[in-house]
């Protein structure tokens, strides 16, 4: 029989160098799996992780990728260190867009230096309140916000749906199911010309530095782990489970929102049908992978970013399906949690005999 | 009688098997085997059984160390020593939840004489005649009595099972009504349920862990009484407590373990309890002594008709509680745990609210709708009585502890700003002052020992010079050395001033340093009384339920 004992003392070592292991891990057994696949190995190694980041386009879409997984993965991490499951960022992602999207729309044409911050408060408002329902639904009726933030994101995908084949549809457009392109005040500027890297990134980077001071230097951050390590001492000193489950939600659910924002006023410039290729989920990868760190996240938020890179590039230059992208982020998440068990727990095969 | 013999001292090991249909049959005592008297039994000294060289280890400590014990026919032996002493391992061996990594158990039981057994799980130990009465009962409150001890023979709650309830139940003294809903009954009552459900299955060996911690000082003579009777007719009890005065009452011998190993093994009768602490906690015997205080002085914290809705049907509600307590006195409300104590504090904490705005009064505001943190900052601070998970957070360092309730009162923040130097500095402080035995503030809360974690929140709480202290359960696990320490500063600080209300259930803390007393039960407090014009006899009455006592000013 084989069970699992727990450790007395896991090593704090492992524990950092888990992301490390699972990413070794997840290269062998891709590697393993082009093998079987008949790909050359060394021709899949690069076109998986040299060549989408060989020049400086390429590095450049790599933050492109990298600063929504990093802005909501940051938030997420905060929310996760206190046991609130905010799964449901993709869907606040696609509320701040399209409400972002529809000031953007509204403003058609104006040119005004207004414009932009206007689309990112209605991004962000737009988020928050996708994040409000679950949250509400919690604190008055304690319903699982695991599941409501989940299929929120549904709704969300169906109403974005709906409005890109109606009323924001581009009246131009031959009846295809997308919103008229943004004009210029309603684009982000672009940090690198020549690229598509814009704001987002370094603003990305400033979210993820504003979550690590927030958790680790502040009373609400203290407040937040107190609550997720142990919820009857975080309720006896006096912090409110309600607040918190409150401000993980909203947080989350506002840089989400932003992140919506950034990819249909960057990268897309307009509203279609699908404006994030799962970035909100995948964003759960990145804090987990990130320790939910805020500082550990911007290193997990790149490392993801790459396996879009590398899942499309094998597309192109290995005829690779595209469902590599998600065999590799599944692997990563399989091997990660595996390291976790083997650190807090360790194997014994057949009983363990007595003398 | 000589029925009843019979019955008891069966010889068949697997009798406990076919006890179960037997029982349930009229005609069962001619299935029963009879053997054995009382004379037989204690002539014949070979030990029933025989625990040689146990040695059990767990990551990072060794639980047992080569102990031994042995057990004659029809004594009642104790078990002694210290949280932590590996009481609970070496019991938990011999029932079959543990297996030892070394050493071997030798029974007496009839065939097996003197040969090896090995217990892989509680239902072997069971199928040779062990029994065990566990500290913390096993029963579904929404059944009644008959229903939960036929739960756990896996036989039908019939009448023959009623009467034979009522049988064992009247032949030792263990009053009960068959078909009583259990929630319904007292902790006293509840225990009585499982030694009845121990006793239908005929044991040879019975061990109860700690039984008199959930009992009224009447209570425990009762089932003393019984545990004699027991004995007399052969059954082995084993005996685990810590407290001396109960095993020189009712013990013939006692094993004392320390550390993991043993001791002794001597005659309780032939010790003094100051003896038997020496055997039990090695050179550091401390004694607490009541510290005078001058007069007390306003009251700090009332309550008025505190009442409490109960959160479930099983749970306690609190009723109309009164309490006053002024600065410079030592309050104690003694009683049974589960009778509202839990309740009680974080009722007082402010962690659940208690609706009209009346009930609660702290220093000349009614604070009944404050939240914790407000209650915190006006001077009220609580030691909620589990140490880890609620009064402090395991994964977290001492340093962020004292942060965790120290910052109310504390100046452990700049402009917002956590400074982790002044919760290290605050941590040191608290390490010191109470000597804290650990690796500094940096040092996670679980890495502490029970007794060591224990003075770190108690000291948390008093260096926080709060105008009220509400502590629940200070000392309980907590070895003496410790204990001493916390009841000494709880006094001093009552000394300076502070107004204390000390929830607890040691009779004997609550009788050396409170100046008033009282007790609650199921939800209800009793009249408080002057400390030292009551005796432990008085208080258990109050702690068994009656609300006032005649003829006490």
């Amino acid at each position: 029989m084989i069970q699992l004992k727990k450790r007395a003392n896991p090593s704090v070592l492992m524990g950092y160098l888990a992301p490390v292991i699972a990413l070794g891990m997840t290269l062998v057994a891709g590697f393993l799996l082009f093998a079987v696949l008949g790909v050359p190995i060394g021709e899949a190694f690069k076109a998986y992780f040299i060549e989408p980041v060989s020049d400086l386009y390429g590095l450049a879409e790599l933050g492109v990728k990298a600063a929504p997984l990093i802005m909501i993965a940051a938030a997420l991490s905060l929310g996760f260190r206190a046991g609130i499951w905010n799964i449901g960022a993709e869907g606040q992602l696609i509320l701040g867009g399209i409400c972002g999207g529809a000031v953007a729309l509204a403003f058609y044409e104006v040119e005004a230096f207004y414009v932009l911050p206007l689309m990112c408060l209605a991004g962000i408002a737009g988020g928050m309140a996708w994040a409000a329902i679950p949250a509400l639904l919690r604190t008055t009726v304690n319903a699982n916000e695991i599941l409501t933030s989940l299929m929120l994101t549904y709704v969300a995908s169906l109403l974005l749906s709906f409005l890109v084949h109606g009323p924001l549809r581009d009246p131009d457009g031959f009846n295809f199911p997308e919103s008229r392109l943004f004009h210029d005040a309603a684009t982000l500027p672009l940090v690198l010309s020549g690229t598509r890297l814009h704001i987002g990134a370094p603003i990305a980077i400033l979210v993820a530095l504003l979550a690590w001071v927030l958790l680790s230097r502040t009373l609400l951050g203290f407040a937040l782990r107190v609550n997720g390590d142990a919820p009857k001492a975080a309720r006896h000193t006096g912090f409110g489970q309600g607040q918190l489950v409150w401000f993980s939600l909203l947080f989350t659910g506002a840089m989400a929102g932003l992140a919506g924002l950034f990819e249909v006023a960057g990268p897309i410039g307009q509203l279609n049908p699908v404006i994030s290729p799962g970035y909100g989920f995948t964003a759960i990868i990145v804090a987990f992978l990130g320790r939910l760190h805020p500082v550990g996240v911007v290193f997990a938020g790149l490392v993801m970013a790459l396996s879009y890179l590398g899942g499309e590039n094998a597309q192109i230059a290995l005829n690779m399906p595209l469902a590599v992208t998600g065999v590799f982020q599944g692997m990563l998440l399989f091997f990660l949690l595996a390291a976790d068990v083997l650190i807090h727990y360790r194997i014994v095969f057949g009983q363990e005999r007595r003398a | 009688m000589g029925q009843a013999l019979a019955v008891l001292v069966s010889n068949n090991p697997y009798r406990a098997f076919a006890l179960a249909s037997q029982r349930t049959t009229p005609d069962s005592s001619h299935n029963a085997p009879t053997m054995g008297h009382r004379s037989d039994t204690t002539q014949n000294t070979a030990p029933l059984v025989s625990m040689q060289g146990i040695t059990k280890a767990y990551p990072g400590v060794i639980a047992n160390d080569s102990v031994n014990l042995e057990l004659l026919p029809g004594e009642i032996h104790a078990l002694l020593g210290e949280n932590g002493a590996g009481k609970s391992t070496l019991v938990k061996i011999l029932y079959g939840l543990l297996q030892p990594d070394a050493g071997q158990i030798l029974w007496s039981g009839n065939q097996w004489d003197g040969s090896p057994i090995y217990l892989r799980n509680p239902a072997d130990a069971r199928s040779l005649g062990i029994a065990m009465v566990f500290q913390h009962f096993s029963l579904f409150e929404s059944l009644t009595v008959v229903e939960n001890i036929a739960l756990g023979m896996a036989v039908p709650a019939s009448d023959a099972l009623r009467r034979e309830i009522r049988d064992v139940s009247l032949r030792y003294g263990l009053p009960l009504e068959p078909d009583r809903d259990v929630y319904s009954l007292s902790v006293g009552a509840r225990q009585r349920i499982e030694i009845v459900r121990c006793l239908l299955q005929n044991p040879k060996l019975l061990i109860m862990d700690e039984p008199t911690s959930v009992l009224t000082p009447q209570e425990v003579q009762e089932l003393f009484v019984t545990l004699k009777r027991l004995a007399a007719e052969g059954v082995s009890i084993l005996y685990i407590s810590h407290k001396l005065d109960e095993i020189r009452q009712v013990c013939d011998r006692a094993t004392i373990l320390r550390g993991g190993k043993n001791v002794a093994t001597a005659i309780p009768e032939q010790e003094s309890a100051r003896s038997l602490a020496a055997l039990m906690m090695g050179e550091n015997v401390s004694t607490t002594t009541r510290t005078e205080r001058s007069e007390t002085g306003q009251p700090r914290l009332a309550l008025n008709k505190l009442n409490l809705p109960a959160k479930s049907r099983q749970a306690i509600s609190l009723q109309q509680l009164n309490l006053t307590v002024h600065a410079g006195e030592v309050v104690g409300i003694a009683g049974v745990a589960g009778n509202g104590q839990d309740e009680l504090i974080s009722v007082l904490a402010g962690e659940v609210k208690a609706s009209p705005n009346d009930m609660i009064w702290l220093k000349g505001e009614f604070v009944a709708q404050w939240s914790a943190a407000q209650r915190r900052r006006a001077g009220l601070c609580t030691v909620p009585e589990e140490r880890l998970g609620h009064a402090a957070v395991p994964s977290m360092s001492l340093a962020e502890n004292a942060l965790l309730t120290g910052f109310h009162r504390q100046a452990l923040r700049r402009a917002g700003i956590i400074t982790k130097r002044r919760c290290r500095q605050a941590a040191k402080a608290i390490i010191d002052a109470f000597s804290v035995q650990c690796d500094g503030p940096r040092s996670a809360a679980s890495s502490l020992s029970g007794g060591n974690l224990q003075k770190f929140v108690v000291g948390r709480e008093i260096l926080q010079a709060p105008d009220v202290l509400v502590i629940s359960q200070p000392t309980w696990g907590v070895d003496a050395g410790a204990a001493a320490d916390i009841r000494n500063a709880i006094q001093v600080l009552a000394a300076q001033g502070a107004a204390v209300l000390l929830i607890s259930q040691d009779l004997d803390e609550l009788m050396a340093i409170t100046d008033r007393i009282g007790a609650l039960c199921a939800g209800r407090l009793s009249e408080f009384y002057p400390t030292q014009s009551v005796d432990a006899q008085q208080v258990g009455l109050l702690m068994g339920g009656k609300t006032a006592l005649e003829g006490v000013a």
